[in-house]
């Protein structure tokens, strides 16, 4: 099938077998690798990114879902001279260790502090990290870090 | 130099950039033109006669370009992936090792084991081979239950009782001994459940062949490349390690499950070498589950020995060790030297028996995950002597206290095998109980009684045995490498450093704390020092990350290395000043005649190194970079006291973790933000075996936990936030003194979350994981779940 996607600002035409899903339009087609695949089974939470502003898992959108959406990856919402305060709060709340649950992560994150009413406190966060698997921080550090990007968001 | 980027400082990491803007390069992230996708066939019985396979229709498949069996691999003399480790039974006898070929040829002996690969030019395809393959199983009855594997029928031909070993340590006629004279005994028995590792990047492989050179190139999520270059060598046969690079580029999590040497990327690198094109592969998260190694799975009894004060006499250990279905590359050591050795824990035992049977099941191979050994060593301790603390009527806090081994008996040679040469327990529990507010204890459980709920305390007091490992007291023990790790600093002309290292970082921020070292040691701006690792083309023999080696052994080869640049720098730096070399003098950066103003900096003499324009190149080679090996003289001794509080629900059985306190003592710490958080990672695993985590199979040898709706992996919200802190005596016998922090979350947290449990329900025993259902079922039944 033949989709449009316009990822990180820029608009694709792409020919795609019907089964194909987002995850693999970013990671294979377009070369995105920085959203990552966990489990296949939706369970992870590594594979977030922002369809049209609102975080979805893309290893269970299929790429037919996606034609004619916005897709927001980790790449797009900021450079190392010019993160994103999501970013910058995992840095400095050192929120991540090997790296491979945080595109996610931070993915998650950014929606979840747009979209919440009033201030997030430690219990909502961490209830709305409940999606996305880290096996190296015990959250601890992620949970500081979205506490603190919310004020700079 | 204390700085804000020296040893000390809570420096940023160097490695964030990357990762939080998606740069990361994982292996699955890295593609090849014209390669080609690999699916495993795996079994789906537990154990199983395979009497034929037909791979025509596989075969015949679009798209797939070739299909591997086992007996492909056996005629092409792939050999058998070994274990490294050789332990002897109590008779002397070496253990039973049963032949363990990459892909299975005649029997399957559990579910997931790989007997043949799929070939296609897409995924698609492969999967679509591998769904046509026609096997000819005959199933036979599975050998599931640890506690009776001895007694079932025999998996292996070459394996009597399924037994792998019956192995012992310490003295048992002096602790029978100790046994009669006791005043009291404790005693406790316990199973350690298995736990399911789930790094989140799934293991990957992208194997290459150049038919130029005839060099192959293997791109994996290893812990260790060197050492899995070294079986593909010398076991598998690949290719002489000439031939053979391996790279573990950016690697998303281990805990010691990316270790080992697997099936998978043995077969991968050899079809890459039939086929002439890349091959790739990619685990699903559910063949993680089934064949990456497991961890713990102990059955175990344990009786503590105590005279009428309360202090311990003698403490006796009978454990069966789950194998899995074949030994692992280091499965071996975990229930045996990484294990026996720990059980005087923190106290002044003097008398220790341990037995240790290990077994085969039918079950995913069992090998070391994050802390190895020493969490399921600690869990028998300290669970037995809380459980004597109260069955004496003793404050748990109290009766540690008047066993510790004291700061003035170390170096402490303990019965079992080890000999500690530092710490101070009393110092961390006193901080424990600080941060704890253990005197409010009583207050707050009343507290939650009038509101219906039930609240616990427990402790952990915890030891371990890290920076594996002193390689001539490891290889008398059994190891089949050394133990050492090599690191080399490479000063750049302009004065820049770069550091290749051994030690591979997949989440324990080497970049970043190996710079600070450096950066310190050197004179060095951080920004300008770079740290390689994972590449046996880039660094010599190396041996790897586990065991919470990294800093203790290979940022003590940088530390050796660098004193070798420094030696170096000042026979140049007296040469160019004219100065004899003893009078130079080397501090914060620059190269200093003593009693004279004169002064070279450290770029200026790297500088003329490699411009030997004045240089004494008759005495002296030029360049700057230099190499060290360590080879550590003991292990190191972390320690720690962990408390932690817990409440409970009668109506529901929901544990929750009011509060959590770890004091660790992990010697000088060069970046106390990246301990703490390798602090609350291991907690987080560790409290997840306590309550959450379990690798379950059913009678017939399926795995039931096999998928993250089934597998319990801690979440945010099942989690509080930690209190931590550290108290320091440094290791006496390595340049940075220090003694690693990757493990301790995981090996003190676990049995202070059970005693606390028991402590709340007012049983002896809970079986872990206490989910609300067993705990539910424990308030009704008197413990039993």
């Amino acid at each position: 099938m033949d989709i449009k996607v316009t990822v990180n600002g820029t608009t694709h035409h792409l020919d795609v077998p019907d089964n194909t899903l987002l995850v693999d339009v970013l990671r294979e087609r377009l070369g995105l690798t920085g959203t990552h695949v966990g489990c296949d089974t939706s369970q992870c939470g590594a594979c977030v990114v922002h369809m049209d502003g609102t975080a979805v898992k893309s290893c269970t959108v299929l790429a037919g879902q996606a034609d004619g959406a916005g897709v927001t990856t980790i790449e797009g919402i900021g450079r190392p001279d010019d993160l994103h305060p999501m970013q910058a709060a995992f840095r400095e709340n050192h929120a991540l260790q090997c790296g491979f649950c945080t595109p996610g992560m931070i993915m998650s994150a950014i929606d979840m502090v747009q979209k919440s009413e009033g201030r997030l406190d430690e219990a909502a966060v961490r209830d709305g990290l409940e999606g996305n698997l880290c096996r190296c921080t015990g959250y601890h550090n992620i949970v500081k870090a979205v506490l603190s990007a919310q004020d700079s968001m | 130099m204390a700085t804000e980027t020296g040893i000390g400082a809570s420096v940023k990491r160097k490695e964030d950039a990357r990762f939080i803007t998606g740069a990361g390069r994982y292996t699955d992230d890295v593609g090849q033109h014209g390669q080609t996708y690999a699916v495993f066939a795996r079994s789906p019985y537990a154990r199983a006669r395979l009497n034929g396979l037909d791979t025509s229709a596989a075969l015949a498949t679009d798209g797939v370009v070739a299909v591997f069996t086992g007996a492909d691999l056996q005629a092409s003399e792939v050999g058998d992936l070994p274990c490294g480790w050789m332990v002897k039974s109590k008779d002397g006898s070496d253990m039973v090792q049963p032949p363990h070929p990459p892909l299975a040829v005649s029997s399957v002996n559990y579910v997931g084991e790989p007997y043949a690969v799929v070939i296609g030019e897409t995924l698609e395809a492969a999967k679509n081979g591998a769904e046509a393959l026609d096997p000819d199983f005959e199933e036979q009855d599975a050998v599931v239950d640890l506690a009776t594997a001895a007694e079932a029928d025999q998996i292996h031909e070459s394996v009597p009782n399924n037994q792998c070993y019956d192995w012992e340590l310490g003295d048992k006629a002096a602790t029978d001994a100790a046994f009669a004279q006791a005043h009291h005994v404790a005693s406790i028995d316990i199973v350690n459940n298995r736990l399911i590792p789930n790094a989140i990047e799934p293991r990957a492989a992208l194997g290459e062949y150049d038919e130029a050179s005839g060099t192959y190139t293997l791109h994996t999520t290893s812990q260790n490349p060197h050492l899995e270059r070294l079986v593909l060598a010398a076991f598998v046969n690949i290719a002489p390690e000439a031939r053979l690079r391996v790279i573990s580029p950016d690697v998303g999590g281990g805990f010691g499950s990316k270790i080992f040497v697997y099936a998978e990327e043995t077969a991968v690198i050899w079809a890459a070498g039939q086929l002439r094109r890349p091959v790739k592969w990619r685990a699903e998260r559910s063949e993680s589950f089934l064949a990456d190694a497991h961890g713990r799975d102990h059955v175990t009894h344990a009786e503590l020995a105590l005279a009428e004060d309360g202090r311990f006499l003698g403490l006796r250990v009978k454990n069966k060790a789950n194998m899995g279905a074949y030994l692992s590359t280091f499965a071996s050591s975990v229930p045996t030297y990484l294990y026996g050795t720990l059980m005087a824990g923190q106290y002044k035992t003097p008398a220790i028996y341990v037995e240790v049977q290990s077994l085969f099941t039918n079950t995913a191979p069992v090998d070391a995950y994050r802390g190895a050994g020493r969490p399921e060593a600690t869990y028998v301790v300290e669970r037995l002597v809380e459980t004597a603390a109260r069955e004496m009527g003793i404050d748990p806090a109290e009766l540690r206290r008047r066993n510790f081994i004291q700061p003035a008996d170390f170096p402490y040679e303990t019965p079992v095998a080890l000999t500690y040469d530092t710490g101070d327990y009393e110092a961390s529990l006193d901080r424990a109980l600080d941060h704890a507010d253990y005197s409010g204890f009583q207050a707050r459980r009343e507290a939650s009684e009038q509101g219906g709920k039930k609240r616990g305390i427990g402790f952990s007091c915890y030891i371990e045995a890290c920076g594996l490992a002193p390689s001539q007291v490891a290889i008398s023990l059994g190891a089949g490498v050394g133990l050492f790790e090599v690191g080399e600093v490479r000063v750049d002309v302009t004065g820049s450093v770069t550091v290749v290292t051994g030690s591979h970082s997949h989440g324990q921020s080497h970049e970043t704390t190996f710079a600070q070292i450096i950066s310190d040691k050197l004179g060095v701006p951080f920004e300008n020092v770079t740290v390689l690792h994972g590449d046996t083309g880039r660094s010599d023999y190396a041996l790897g990350t586990y065991g919470s080696r990294s800093l203790a052994v290979g940022g003590s080869a940088i530390i050796k290395a660098t004193d070798k640049i420094i030696a170096k720098g000042k026979k140049i730096a007296a040469h160019m000043l004219e100065a004899k070399e003893d009078q130079v003098e080397f501090e914060d950066g620059s190269f200093n005649v003593a009693d004279s103003n004169q002064s070279l900096t450290f770029g200026e003499v790297a500088f003329a190194a490699y411009v030997p324009a004045n240089y004494p190149l008759e005495e002296l080679e030029p360049g700057l970079s230099e190499k060290a090996f360590y080879d550590p003289p003991n292990f190191t001794y972390p320690a720690g006291a962990h408390i932690c509080e817990v409440e409970v629900d009668p109506d529901t059985g929901v544990v929750t973790i009011e509060k959590f306190v770890a004091v660790d003592d992990f010697g000088h710490v060069i970046n106390p933000m990246i301990v703490e958080g390798q602090v609350h990672g291991g907690l987080a695993q560790g409290i997840g075996q306590a309550l959450l985590e379990h690798g379950v199979y059913d009678d017939t040898g399926q795995l039931l936990s096999g998928s993250y709706m089934d597998y319990t992996m801690p979440r945010a919200d099942d989690l509080p936030s930690f209190t931590v802190d550290t108290t320091v005596t440094p290791c006496t016998h390595n340049p940075l003194g220090v003694k690693g922090c990757g493990e301790a979350g995981a090996i003190g947290s676990t049995a202070a979350v059970m005693n606390a449990v028991t402590d709340a329900l007012g049983v002896k025993d809970v079986p872990m994981p206490a989910t609300s259902e067993t705990v539910w079922r424990a308030l009704r039944n008197g413990g039993n779940g």
